[in-house]
């Protein structure tokens, strides 16, 4: 359990270090979120419709960013060759690089999402649910993203294939966090049915995607 | 181990799939054949629909192929990780452009069956959402592929996406599904009618068996490429190892 | 026929690409088939692969 969470403290730090990707990531989601006003146009109306969309599609795409460097780096120094001749499953290292990703890059995000939710002009009770959804469905694309970022270690360019190989799998979270932010706003619609399946999400992903992010590892390693 | 695994040992596929793969491809065109008369030229067209439904004889068989191709995957990938059977992996190789030409298909022909029917290419529909997601996986496959240079390392890398793809595919079905009801526009017409004539299952049954048996023919001899192609590879890899003076590649040792 | 454009379309379009996989099929089983031969020929032999491995 110590080597646990030394890995999960270890990734935190790395992710935090010059040139470790966490900032970059947020400076990212930043940036994406400030750019879909000039796309779409000022309308305040508008943007509060969408807002809670953009916020949800901007954590996805800010959390592709540092998946080249979950592995890569244990690849090339031979940490995974020595995780697997220790005898420790691969599959919680996975899980424990996927949750110091999700600690350095995700949490940040999710933190400064209602900051900027307030430039998109949601209310109080929007805001409130953008970042609850977002904080139990982020840990989701967390996961799905070390999946991606396992399959494509030790590529040359695998970061940008780690991201297309993501984005469609990570299409049921954006679904259901959005629709989850939806159901609080509009009355007819439901938020506790996909705020419960975002719930499930996070903890279905959080078992099958170490296993198959460790056997990704595994097998693209010899 | 019984016949299956003599069979599916790679000389002897080369040897036995020269001798069928004729036969599977006169089939083939014989019963496209019969399947384009019974869908062009013997079927009513439908009282709504006009002769535009002549259109779902070859974007059903396509959309049927779009899947039944994943499964196969599926079902090679499983072969790669449990059996290790390099047949398995050329299998899956093979089958994914194949897969994802019918899956273009099933797109496009429902697309130009769209227009007429729904006065737009494309609507957000459950169904024509989910092909799409199927087309991007597939696509993101290829490029996974491409993406190493050793094949049988490849193959079992792209082995674990073709499983997680599979076991993420009904929750994307299932998620579209449910962000469709909930953004149920009136105006889409559902191309499933309560039942379907007798008139129109007949070309459609016999033009799904048509262009299953394509896709046999095609597998087959996609599988039959590949394995000349990694033959051709380690070969080459031998020749480069032998002489060291012309040794320059470096990817030559794995 | 009504929507004769649109049936043309599906129709042509399905040709069209089921006529390209064939002939990609067709035309890389020789190309590989011809790679292999020649280096056969130029190289020594690959090690006989009647049991496993390709």
């Amino acid at each position: 359990m110590s080597a646990f969470s030394a890995i999960i403290g270890q990734t935190v730090k790395a992710s935090f270090r010059a040139g470790g990707g966490a900032l970059t990531g947020l400076l990212f989601f930043l940036t994406v979120v400030t750019v879909f006003p000039f796309g779409v146009g000022p309308d305040l109306n508008l943007l509060a419709r969408i807002g809670p969309a953009v916020l949800w599609i901007g954590v996805l795409l800010s959390l592709l960013l540092g998946l080249d460097r979950l592995f890569g780096q244990d690849r090339e120094d031979g940490a995974l060759e020595l995780i697997m001749v220790s005898g420790e499953p691969l599959a919680l290292f996975v899980f424990a690089r996927a949750a110091g990703y999700w600690l350095a890059h995700g949490l940040p995000i999710v933190v400064v999402a209602p900051i900027l939710g307030l430039i998109l002009n949601l209310d109080a009770l929007s805001l409130a649910a953008v970042t609850a959804t977002l904080l139990v469905g982020s840990p989701a694309l967390a996961m799905i993203g070390a999946v991606g970022g396992a399959l494509t270690a030790g590529l040359a360019r695998g970061g940008m294939l780690a991201a297309i190989l993501v984005l469609p799998l990570s299409i049921p979270v954006l679904i259901f966090g959005v629709a989850a932010v939806n159901g609080a706003i509009a009355d007819p619609d439901p938020f506790l049915a996909p705020f419960l399946i975002l719930c499930a999400f996070t903890m279905f992903s959080a078992v099958l995607a170490p296993i198959a992010g460790a056997a990704a590892l595994r097998l693209g390693l010899d | 181990m019984g016949t299956i695994s003599s069979l599916a040992n790679p000389t002897r596929f080369l040897s036995w799939s020269a001798r069928i793969l004729p036969f599977v491809s006169v089939l083939a065109a014989v019963t496209l054949g019969i399947g384009l008369y019974l869908s062009l030229v013997a079927s009513p067209p439908d009282y709504q629909q006009g002769d535009s439904v002549r259109i779902m004889y070859v974007h059903v068989p396509a959309s049927w192929l779009a899947m039944f191709c994943y499964l196969v995957m599926a079902g090679a990938a499983l072969g790669t990780l449990v059996w290790r059977h390099p047949l398995a992996d050329v299998s899956a190789r093979a089958a994914a452009p194949i897969g994802a030409a019918f899956t273009f298909l099933a797109l496009f022909t429902g697309s130009v069956w769209g227009k007429p029917m729904w006065g737009t290419w494309w609507v957000w529909d459950a169904r024509l959402t989910s092909v799409l997601v199927l087309f991007i996986m597939y696509l993101g496959l290829l490029a996974l592929w491409r993406a190493f240079d050793d094949p049988t390392r490849a193959a079992k890398v792209a082995a674990v996406l073709i499983l997680v793809g599979f076991v993420n595919i009904p929750i994307i079905k299932f998620s579209v599904d449910w962000w469709n009801t909930l953004h149920q526009s009136a105006s889409v017409i559902r191309l499933d009618g309560p039942s379907i004539a007798p008139s129109m299952l007949w070309p459609l049954v016999v033009m799904a068996v048509a262009y299953t048996l394509i896709f046999v023919a095609l597998h087959l001899a996609a599988m039959r490429a590949e394995i000349y192609r990694r033959r051709a590879r380690t070969t080459e890899i031998l020749i480069a190892a032998r002489r060291p003076s012309t040794a320059v590649r470096p990817a030559a040792a794995h | 026929m009504t929507h004769l454009p649109f049936i043309l379309a599906a129709y042509g379009a399905s040709a069209l690409v089921l006529i390209g996989l064939i002939v990609w099929v067709v035309a890389d089983t020789r190309i590989q088939k011809r790679r292999l031969n020649e280096l056969e020929k130029a190289g020594p032999r690959r090690r006989r692969s009647t049991t496993q491995g390709l």
